[in-house]
């Protein structure tokens, strides 16, 4: 053979263009109907839009040629981690991206705390539709936070998390509508009749998996809204209207304070203050759901719920109950999608069963799933991506849908974990000398006396 | 349980009174898996460790006993009327051609498949007598019986030590509330709980893992951190499915070291499915012989290897 290195790179070129070419035709033929036949609106006769077949050619010829590309890095690198596994030490883990960075490095803390407090004062300096959109990403945080508990954690896949949500949100309009009742009662109310009927839904279910369970619960999240759309009691499609704010106090902020301070402190009439005072609810709801969400992933039942997801037999044969590990993670989900509806029922007043549909529930698991199963960080950053991304894209609304898939697609082929892949918690021995308390750390978020040492270092899980 | 009940395996006299076993595990040829290698081998080389330990064996030690033990399968009869004893501290073994319906047997003892018929019976460390037929598995792996599997069932995507710290689940208390509070009784479990995790890895050398994903362990670590998971629950018999398959020479002889030192270190009775010979005739005390769900033979390892029955089963007739 008289190979020069030159041959097989242009073999490799030729190889390569033929497919970007063959993209390029496949997609012309699939975006026909809909780029190039148009319809002139004012003679109704057909307007062939010819020019754009060749811009449109172009344009996937080449990202095919990108996409290509990126293919065989990612193959490259998934190939070289194979041989490193193969032989020698073990791996330290895959190469550390930007996101991982962010987490590991020794400040995590103070910037955490420089966000939370941006956060804090965020409303009062912003206007009210940012508001309105942030009061929106951060009820899907803690939705996605919730079902993050049942599906990233337990692996239990939940189709019909929107019911529980509903039922959050109904309980508060409903107490609220026929009896008055305010919304701090609801509050806990809204969240503990979503675990009930978790508890319910969890019941007969337990013996199911993946692809049914999926079925009975997508199933469950529409009985769900046609029950609410035909039920007496809710008023059907017409939806409760005028559901009250919570009050601070039992004072209306909008009213008697907001003309206060409009005299004294020259405050902006446009400025919602209970839609102020929702932010701050939802945002400390958040913190609270991280906590619990973090605690309960390094807990006992936590660890069952990790097991139950990774082996059910195994998980069962080392002593783990599974009715009562599936119920839990199951219930607890719900309650966290009850707590989100009460807050969403507050925030925009008027509720009817069309807000609770089953594109509520995709949309709550491609947070999950695009954030990254299992990870808490990462579940966040989803729900902010998917929410506010449309908001910031508005100009672009009629390929929102088209966007969305595409980059759904993209996450599963370069980084299947999710964004920010879920990580588990590092054990560091303490060699013995501190007496009976010489033993391990187990990375706590801040809240134990004993820690002798903190670990801020996490490993991917989805190595 | 009536102590007339019981058949004792053969006293053999021969009480040398060592607890360890004889040097006769060394050599490579004995490692063929194959019975009729160990049908051709020479007597010293076939020296057993239940020469070694039957004397101290008696039959009001008995840990774990079947009685009429049976599983059917629709028109499939798995298991048929197994009787079957494990002593206290002592390494039992249960060979059988595939099929032969030990994994069967596994899974009834530890309720995977509850029982068609017969009884299970767990001697308690105090002495009473449980009935675990019909219980849930969790339920009998806190009573006392830990397994592992056959095709290696490890949590893939936790640590090393998670994966203990699940064993360890069935011992510990804190529920959902103390899993959210995190009061100090839970805090303290956990770290024990750690602690006792880590303890054990040192134990049976694998702490330089302790945080590595279970998934990327090499194959034979992996295969030891299963048992270190079942150590974790605390048990009084230990079940081993088939822990050498798909091991090389040097870590079948690994093995057989971590299994003596495991009956010795947490005081455990081990009952062992296994295929490779060389393994089940040097380590096992007493040999159970399974073929179509029927217990064909027991006795001591040189007993079972002379049994006319056994050979047939394995070889078949001539």
């Amino acid at each position: 053979m008289t190979s020069t290195p030159l041959r097989p790179f242009a073999r490799r070129l030729w190889t390569e263009t033929k497919a970007a070419a063959l993209a390029a035709l496949w997609i012309s033929l699939l975006a026909f109907p809909l780029m190039i036949l148009k319809i002139n609106n004012l003679t109704g006769a057909l307007d062939p839009q010819w020019s754009r077949l060749p811009k449109l050619a172009v344009a996937v010829f080449l990202g095919a040629y990108l996409w290509r590309f990126l293919l065989r890095r990612r193959s490259f690198s998934a190939v070289s981690k194979v041989v490193a596994e193969a032989g020698g030490p073990p791996p330290a883990g895959p190469r550390p991206t930007w996101v991982d960075l962010i987490m590991k490095t020794r400040r995590r803390k103070p910037l955490l705390g420089l966000v939370l407090a941006a956060l804090l004062v965020l409303p009062f300096f912003a206007s009210p539709y940012v508001v309105n959109v942030m009061i929106t990403a951060l009820i899907y945080v803690t939705l996605g936070l919730g079902l993050n508990i049942v599906v990233g954690v337990s692996g239990l896949l939940n189709l019909g998390y929107v019911a529980f949500y509903a039922m959050g949100a109904y309980v508060y309009a409903l107490l609220g509508h026929y009896f008055g009742l305010g919304f701090w009662l609801c509050l806990p109310l809204g969240a503990l009749s979503a675990t009930v009927m978790g508890l319910l839904l969890g019941l007969p279910i337990i013996r199911l998996n993946g692809d049914y369970l999926a079925i009975v619960t997508l199933s469950f999240g529409e009985i769900m809204r046609l029950v609410l759309t035909n039920l007496g009691v809710t008023r059907g499609p017409r939806g409760i209207p005028n559901i009250k704010p919570p009050g601070f106090f039992g004072v209306d902020l909008n009213g008697a304070p907001k003309a206060f301070l409009m005299r004294t402190v020259d405050l902006s009439p446009a400025m919602d203050l209970n839609k102020i005072l929702i932010y701050l609810i939802i945002l400390a709801l958040v913190a609270l759901t991280v906590v619990c969400v973090f605690r309960l992933e390094n807990s006992r039942l936590g660890r069952a719920c990790l097991a139950l997801r990774e082996d059910e037999v195994a998980c069962q044969a080392m002593g783990v109950n599974r009715t009562r590990a599936k119920l839990t993670a199951f219930a607890l989900g719900s309650t966290w999608a009850g707590l989100a509806g009460v807050v969403f029922a507050s925030q925009i007043t008027f509720i009817n069963p069309s807000s609770f549909t089953f594109m509520q529930s995709v949309m709550i698991l491609s947070i999950v799933v695009l954030g990254g199963m299992g990870s808490i960080p990462g579940v966040i950053i989803g729900a902010v991506v998917l929410i506010l991304l449309p908001e910031q894209l508005r100009f672009f609304s009629n390929y929102r849908m088209l966007i969305f898939g595409a980059l759904m697609v993209m996450m599963m082929i370069f980084r299947p974990g999710g964004l920010i892949q879920s990580a588990r918690e590092v054990y560091r021995h303490q060699p013995a000398g501190g007496g009976s308390n010489d033993g391990s750390s187990r990375a706590a978020d801040g809240d134990t006396g004993h820690r002798p040492e903190k670990q801020a270092e996490r490993r991917p899980a989805h190595a | 349980m009536p102590e007339a009940a019981i058949d004792r395996p053969g006293p053999d006299g021969s009480a040398n009174g060592e607890s360890s076993l004889p040097e006769s595990r060394q050599s490579g040829n004995s490692q063929s898996g194959s019975l009729q290698a160990l049908l051709s081998k020479s007597p010293q080389e076939a020296r057993q460790p239940a020469e070694a330990l039957s004397p101290q064996l008696d039959a009001s030690r008995i840990v774990l006993e079947t009685c009429n033990l049976s599983m059917v399968f629709g028109g499939l009869v798995a298991l048929d009327q197994v009787d079957f004893r494990v002593e206290r501290q002592s390494i039992t073994s249960l060979i059988g051609p595939n099929g032969a319906g030990k994994t069967t047997f596994f899974n009834c003892l530890t309720g995977i498949y509850p029982p068609t018929r017969g009884e299970v019976i767990l001697t308690a460390a105090d002495g009473s007598e449980i009935r675990l037929k019909g219980l849930p598995p969790d339920r009998i792996t806190k009573l006392g019986l830990a397994r592992t599997f056959q095709n290696i069932r490890l949590f893939n995507n936790l640590t090393v030590l998670e994966n203990v710290l699940i064993g360890r689940h069935c011992r510990m208390k804190a529920g959902l509330l103390g899993a959210l509070l995190r009061d100090r009784r839970t805090r303290a479990e956990e770290r024990e709980a750690a602690d006792f995790a880590y303890e054990l890895l040192v134990a049976y050398g694998l702490d330089r893992s302790v945080n590595d994903l279970a998934k990327n362990l090499p194959y034979g670590d992996q295969r030891r951190l299963e048992i270190i998971r079942a150590l974790a629950t605390g048990p009084q018999v230990l079940l081993l499915d088939e822990p050498a398959a798909g091991l090389n020479i040097s870590e079948t002889r690994e093995l057989r070291e971590l299994i003596e030192t495991v009956r010795e270190r947490e005081k455990v009775s081990i009952l062992l499915i296994e295929h490779d010979m060389s393994l089940v005739m040097t380590v096992s005390h007493k040999v159970y012989v399974m073929d179509y769900g029927r217990l064909i033979a027991q006795g001591p390892p040189d007993e079972i290897r002379r049994e006319p029955k056994v050979v047939k089963a394995y070889l078949g007739e001539e």
